[in-house]
């Protein structure tokens, strides 16, 4: 559609107002007179024209009539200008009859560029090294986002440091207002998630489990599975997907326009003021929201017992007193202020790497969650993996 | 001066002129008001600005002038009144005028508004690419064209934004206005923030560009030297209305307080007397 409007309005105006050109050779004499509308518009179509007569060689006097030229901007001036310089540096003679004052002004003005050579793009070079050089940046920025990332953890457990070395004063009112933004706010959102996903558990478990006459044990399956790994996992991703971008698009942001740096010469210290309360309140935030994924992702599943195999809530809860236990609650739980920590800690590595670009701020808010997503799935697993070696 | 302004110009533009002054109007304001929620910050505001001109733009902060600015460009929304550009009126032409209409106006926003993804050779191809059919190395001798012509060296063409000095991003952001020869630019604030050797360098660059391409330029500034050194024409914001319009002459003999504090403050009269003893 745009498109279309478009061309109907440049195929318009070039019909209105073309570009003339006409060109007599005698022997080494050149002569082009030029005429109608040599304006930014128009100067396309005899820009190659232009060009063949600037190849030219072997002309001993160029002459170029502006007389008949009816508007003229830059770059009409331009092209013209270049086609008198090329034919110069080629040893001709070049001189302008006819030229209006203002045309003249505009030449004048364009003269210095014509003599500067374009710098040509540079050539694509194949170079067989290349897929080797970026896998070794990739592992040396790895590298220096963790110490970054230890950093801001070391900076952290020693406390808010608002003012650099002096005090250590903690920002309630901060922690409070970010426990709102991504725990009080992230209720609904997880609330709705961790039911759907209890009640197709539930109701996958059930209908498996039918065929073996155990259809109660869907009971267990859900009870532990939700328990140990699904509550938290599930929460930390979405946590990692709606905090941890917020995180690195907030400091992102400030960093761009050089908030960071004020807060520096002011006196305080950025990882005090905007990662420690967006820590904090994530580390206490993510546990509280894995409780209510837990009961929710539980009642999810026990509408579906109910309604698809007929197992009454209360039978449900007797079930589950008996085979989950507090180590179960506990196992799950106590990953949650890891992935807190991993979560906000990534969020602001990558907020504080965002450069001058709009683009890079994108990016690194992508990088944030994709990075954290994958690192609390790969920590949750070094869990598993653990607490089966303990036997807990 | 004809050679420069387009042939359909002159019949695009409707008369709209003063009488007795048969200069060609190219920007025509009539009874604007434009309020935000219950605040009017424009109220029955009209102004013409005529071709070829430079005309100054001041005001007291908060009084206005880059809504009215934003108003013209068709940014901000006016509860009533018309605003002719170039001879159409925005809120009724088509699709296709309106194209017409935006490739001959260019726009220096307060902080430059270059898009940071792209280069400085990028961003001034941006308006040449969207409406032009250029082959890539015309656009690209034309837009280094543009950078030499706002005064930047050649080596900030593959520069992002963010590796720019103040200075130099209100150049670049001048070379993108004007990328398409645009016949009226629209520079906001466009010597704050520079050192007074580059404001001079500026307003030098603004009149050459005004006498060698016909451009009309429409400046909010409160740069006193630019007002006293480029400015054809001088236009006070105040009251939500323009208070005065006039040449600095006119200025310096106004009434209104306002004004009369302004060019005739501290800061003003040193200005003043150097003008003077320059003369």
């Amino acid at each position: 559609m745009l498109t279309k409007v478009e061309d109907d309005a440049s195929a318009e105006v070039l019909n209105e107002r073309v570009a003339y050109l006409s060109v007599s050779e005698e022997g080494d004499a050149l002569h082009c007179a030029f005429s109608g509308t040599w304006t930014t518009v128009t100067v396309a179509h005899v820009d190659e024209q232009m060009r063949d007569l600037e190849g030219l060689a072997g002309k001993r006097t160029v002459r170029l009539d502006l007389g008949a030229i009816s508007a003229l901007d830059t770059a009409g001036a331009w092209l013209i200008k270049r086609l008198a310089q090329r034919q110069a540096d080629a040893g001709a003679d070049v001189d302008f009859v006819h030229a209006s004052e203002n045309a003249a002004i505009l030449l004048d003005a364009v003269d210095e560029m014509a003599k500067l050579e374009v710098p040509a793009a540079k050539p694509f070079k194949f170079d067989p090294l290349a897929p080797f050089e970026k896998v070794g940046k990739g592992v040396v920025s790895l590298g220096h986002d963790f110490v970054a990332g230890m950093h801001i953890l070391g900076s952290t457990i020693q406390g808010a440091q608002m003012k650099l070395g002096r005090g250590h004063a903690i920002n309630p009112a901060a922690i409070a207002s970010q426990i709102d933004k991504m725990g009080v706010g992230a209720i609904p959102v997880v609330v709705l998630m961790a039911a759907i996903v209890g009640a197709i558990i539930a109701q996958q478990g059930a209908f498996q489990l039918r065929y073996f006459g155990a259809e109660i044990f869907v009971v267990d399956l859900v009870g532990i599975l939700i328990m140990r790994e699904l509550g938290v996992l599930l929460t930390a991703i979405m946590l990692a997907g709606r905090s941890g971008s917020a995180i690195t698009a907030e400091i992102g942001s400030m960093k761009m326009r050089e908030e960071i740096d004020a807060l520096k010469v002011i006196g305080l210290n950025p990882v005090g003021v905007l990662v420690f309360p967006r820590l904090v309140a994530l580390v206490i935030a993510l546990p509280c929201l894995t409780i209510i994924a837990n009961f929710a992702a539980l009642g999810g599943a026990m509408f579906v017992a109910w309604s698809y195999s007929g197992i009454p809530p209360q039978a449900f809860v007797d079930r589950l007193r008996d085979s989950i236990d507090l180590s179960s609650i506990l196992a799950g739980l106590i990953k949650a202020p890891f992935m807190a920590i991993i979560i906000g800690i990534i969020g602001s590595v990558e907020g504080m790497k965002v450069g001058g670009s709009a683009e890079s701020l994108g990016r690194q808010v992508t990088t944030s969650v994709v990075k954290s997503i994958f690192i609390v799935i790969v920590v949750d697993g070094l869990f598993a993996m653990f607490y089966a070696a303990i036997d807990f | 001066m004809d050679a420069f302004s387009s042939p359909t110009t002159a019949e695009n533009l409707s008369p709209g002129t003063r009488p007795g002054d048969n200069r060609e109007v190219v920007l025509q304001a009539r009874d604007v008001t434009v309020s935000f929620g219950e605040k009017t910050i424009l109220e029955n505001l009209s102004l013409d600005v005529y071709r070829g001109e430079i005309l100054g733009f001041v005001g007291g902060s908060g009084t206005g002038k880059s809504v009215l600015l934003r108003t013209v460009l068709g940014l901000n929304k006016k509860q009533h009144g018309t605003i002719k550009l170039l001879g159409a009126d925005l809120d009724e032409v088509d699709e296709a005028t309106r194209m017409t209409v935006d490739m001959r106006t260019g726009v220096l926003f307060q902080h430059g508004a270059l898009f940071s993804a792209l280069t400085v050779l990028e961003n001034i191809q941006v308006p040449m690419r969207e409406y032009l059919d250029l082959p890539p190395k015309l656009m690209n001798e034309l837009a280094r064209l543009k950078i030499d012509l706002v005064g930047l060296p050649q080596d900030a063409a593959l520069k992002y934004p963010s590796e720019l000095s103040g200075g130099m991003i209100k150049r670049a952001a001048l070379a993108r206005a004007l990328a398409l020869d645009p016949d009226i630019v629209f520079l906001d604030e466009p010597t704050s923030g520079l050192d007074p050797i580059g404001a001079a360098d500026f307003d030098d660059l603004v009149r050459t560009l005004r006498d060698t391409m016909g451009l009309t330029v429409y400046m909010v500034t409160h740069d006193l030297d630019s007002l006293f050194s480029v400015c054809d024409r001088i236009a006070v914001l105040g009251k939500r209305r323009v208070m005065v319009d006039g040449t600095i002459e006119d200025m310096l003999r106004s009434d209104e307080p306002w004004v009369k504090s302004y060019f005739r403050g501290k800061r003003a009269r040193q200005i003043d007397l150097e003008a003077r003893d320059a003369e």
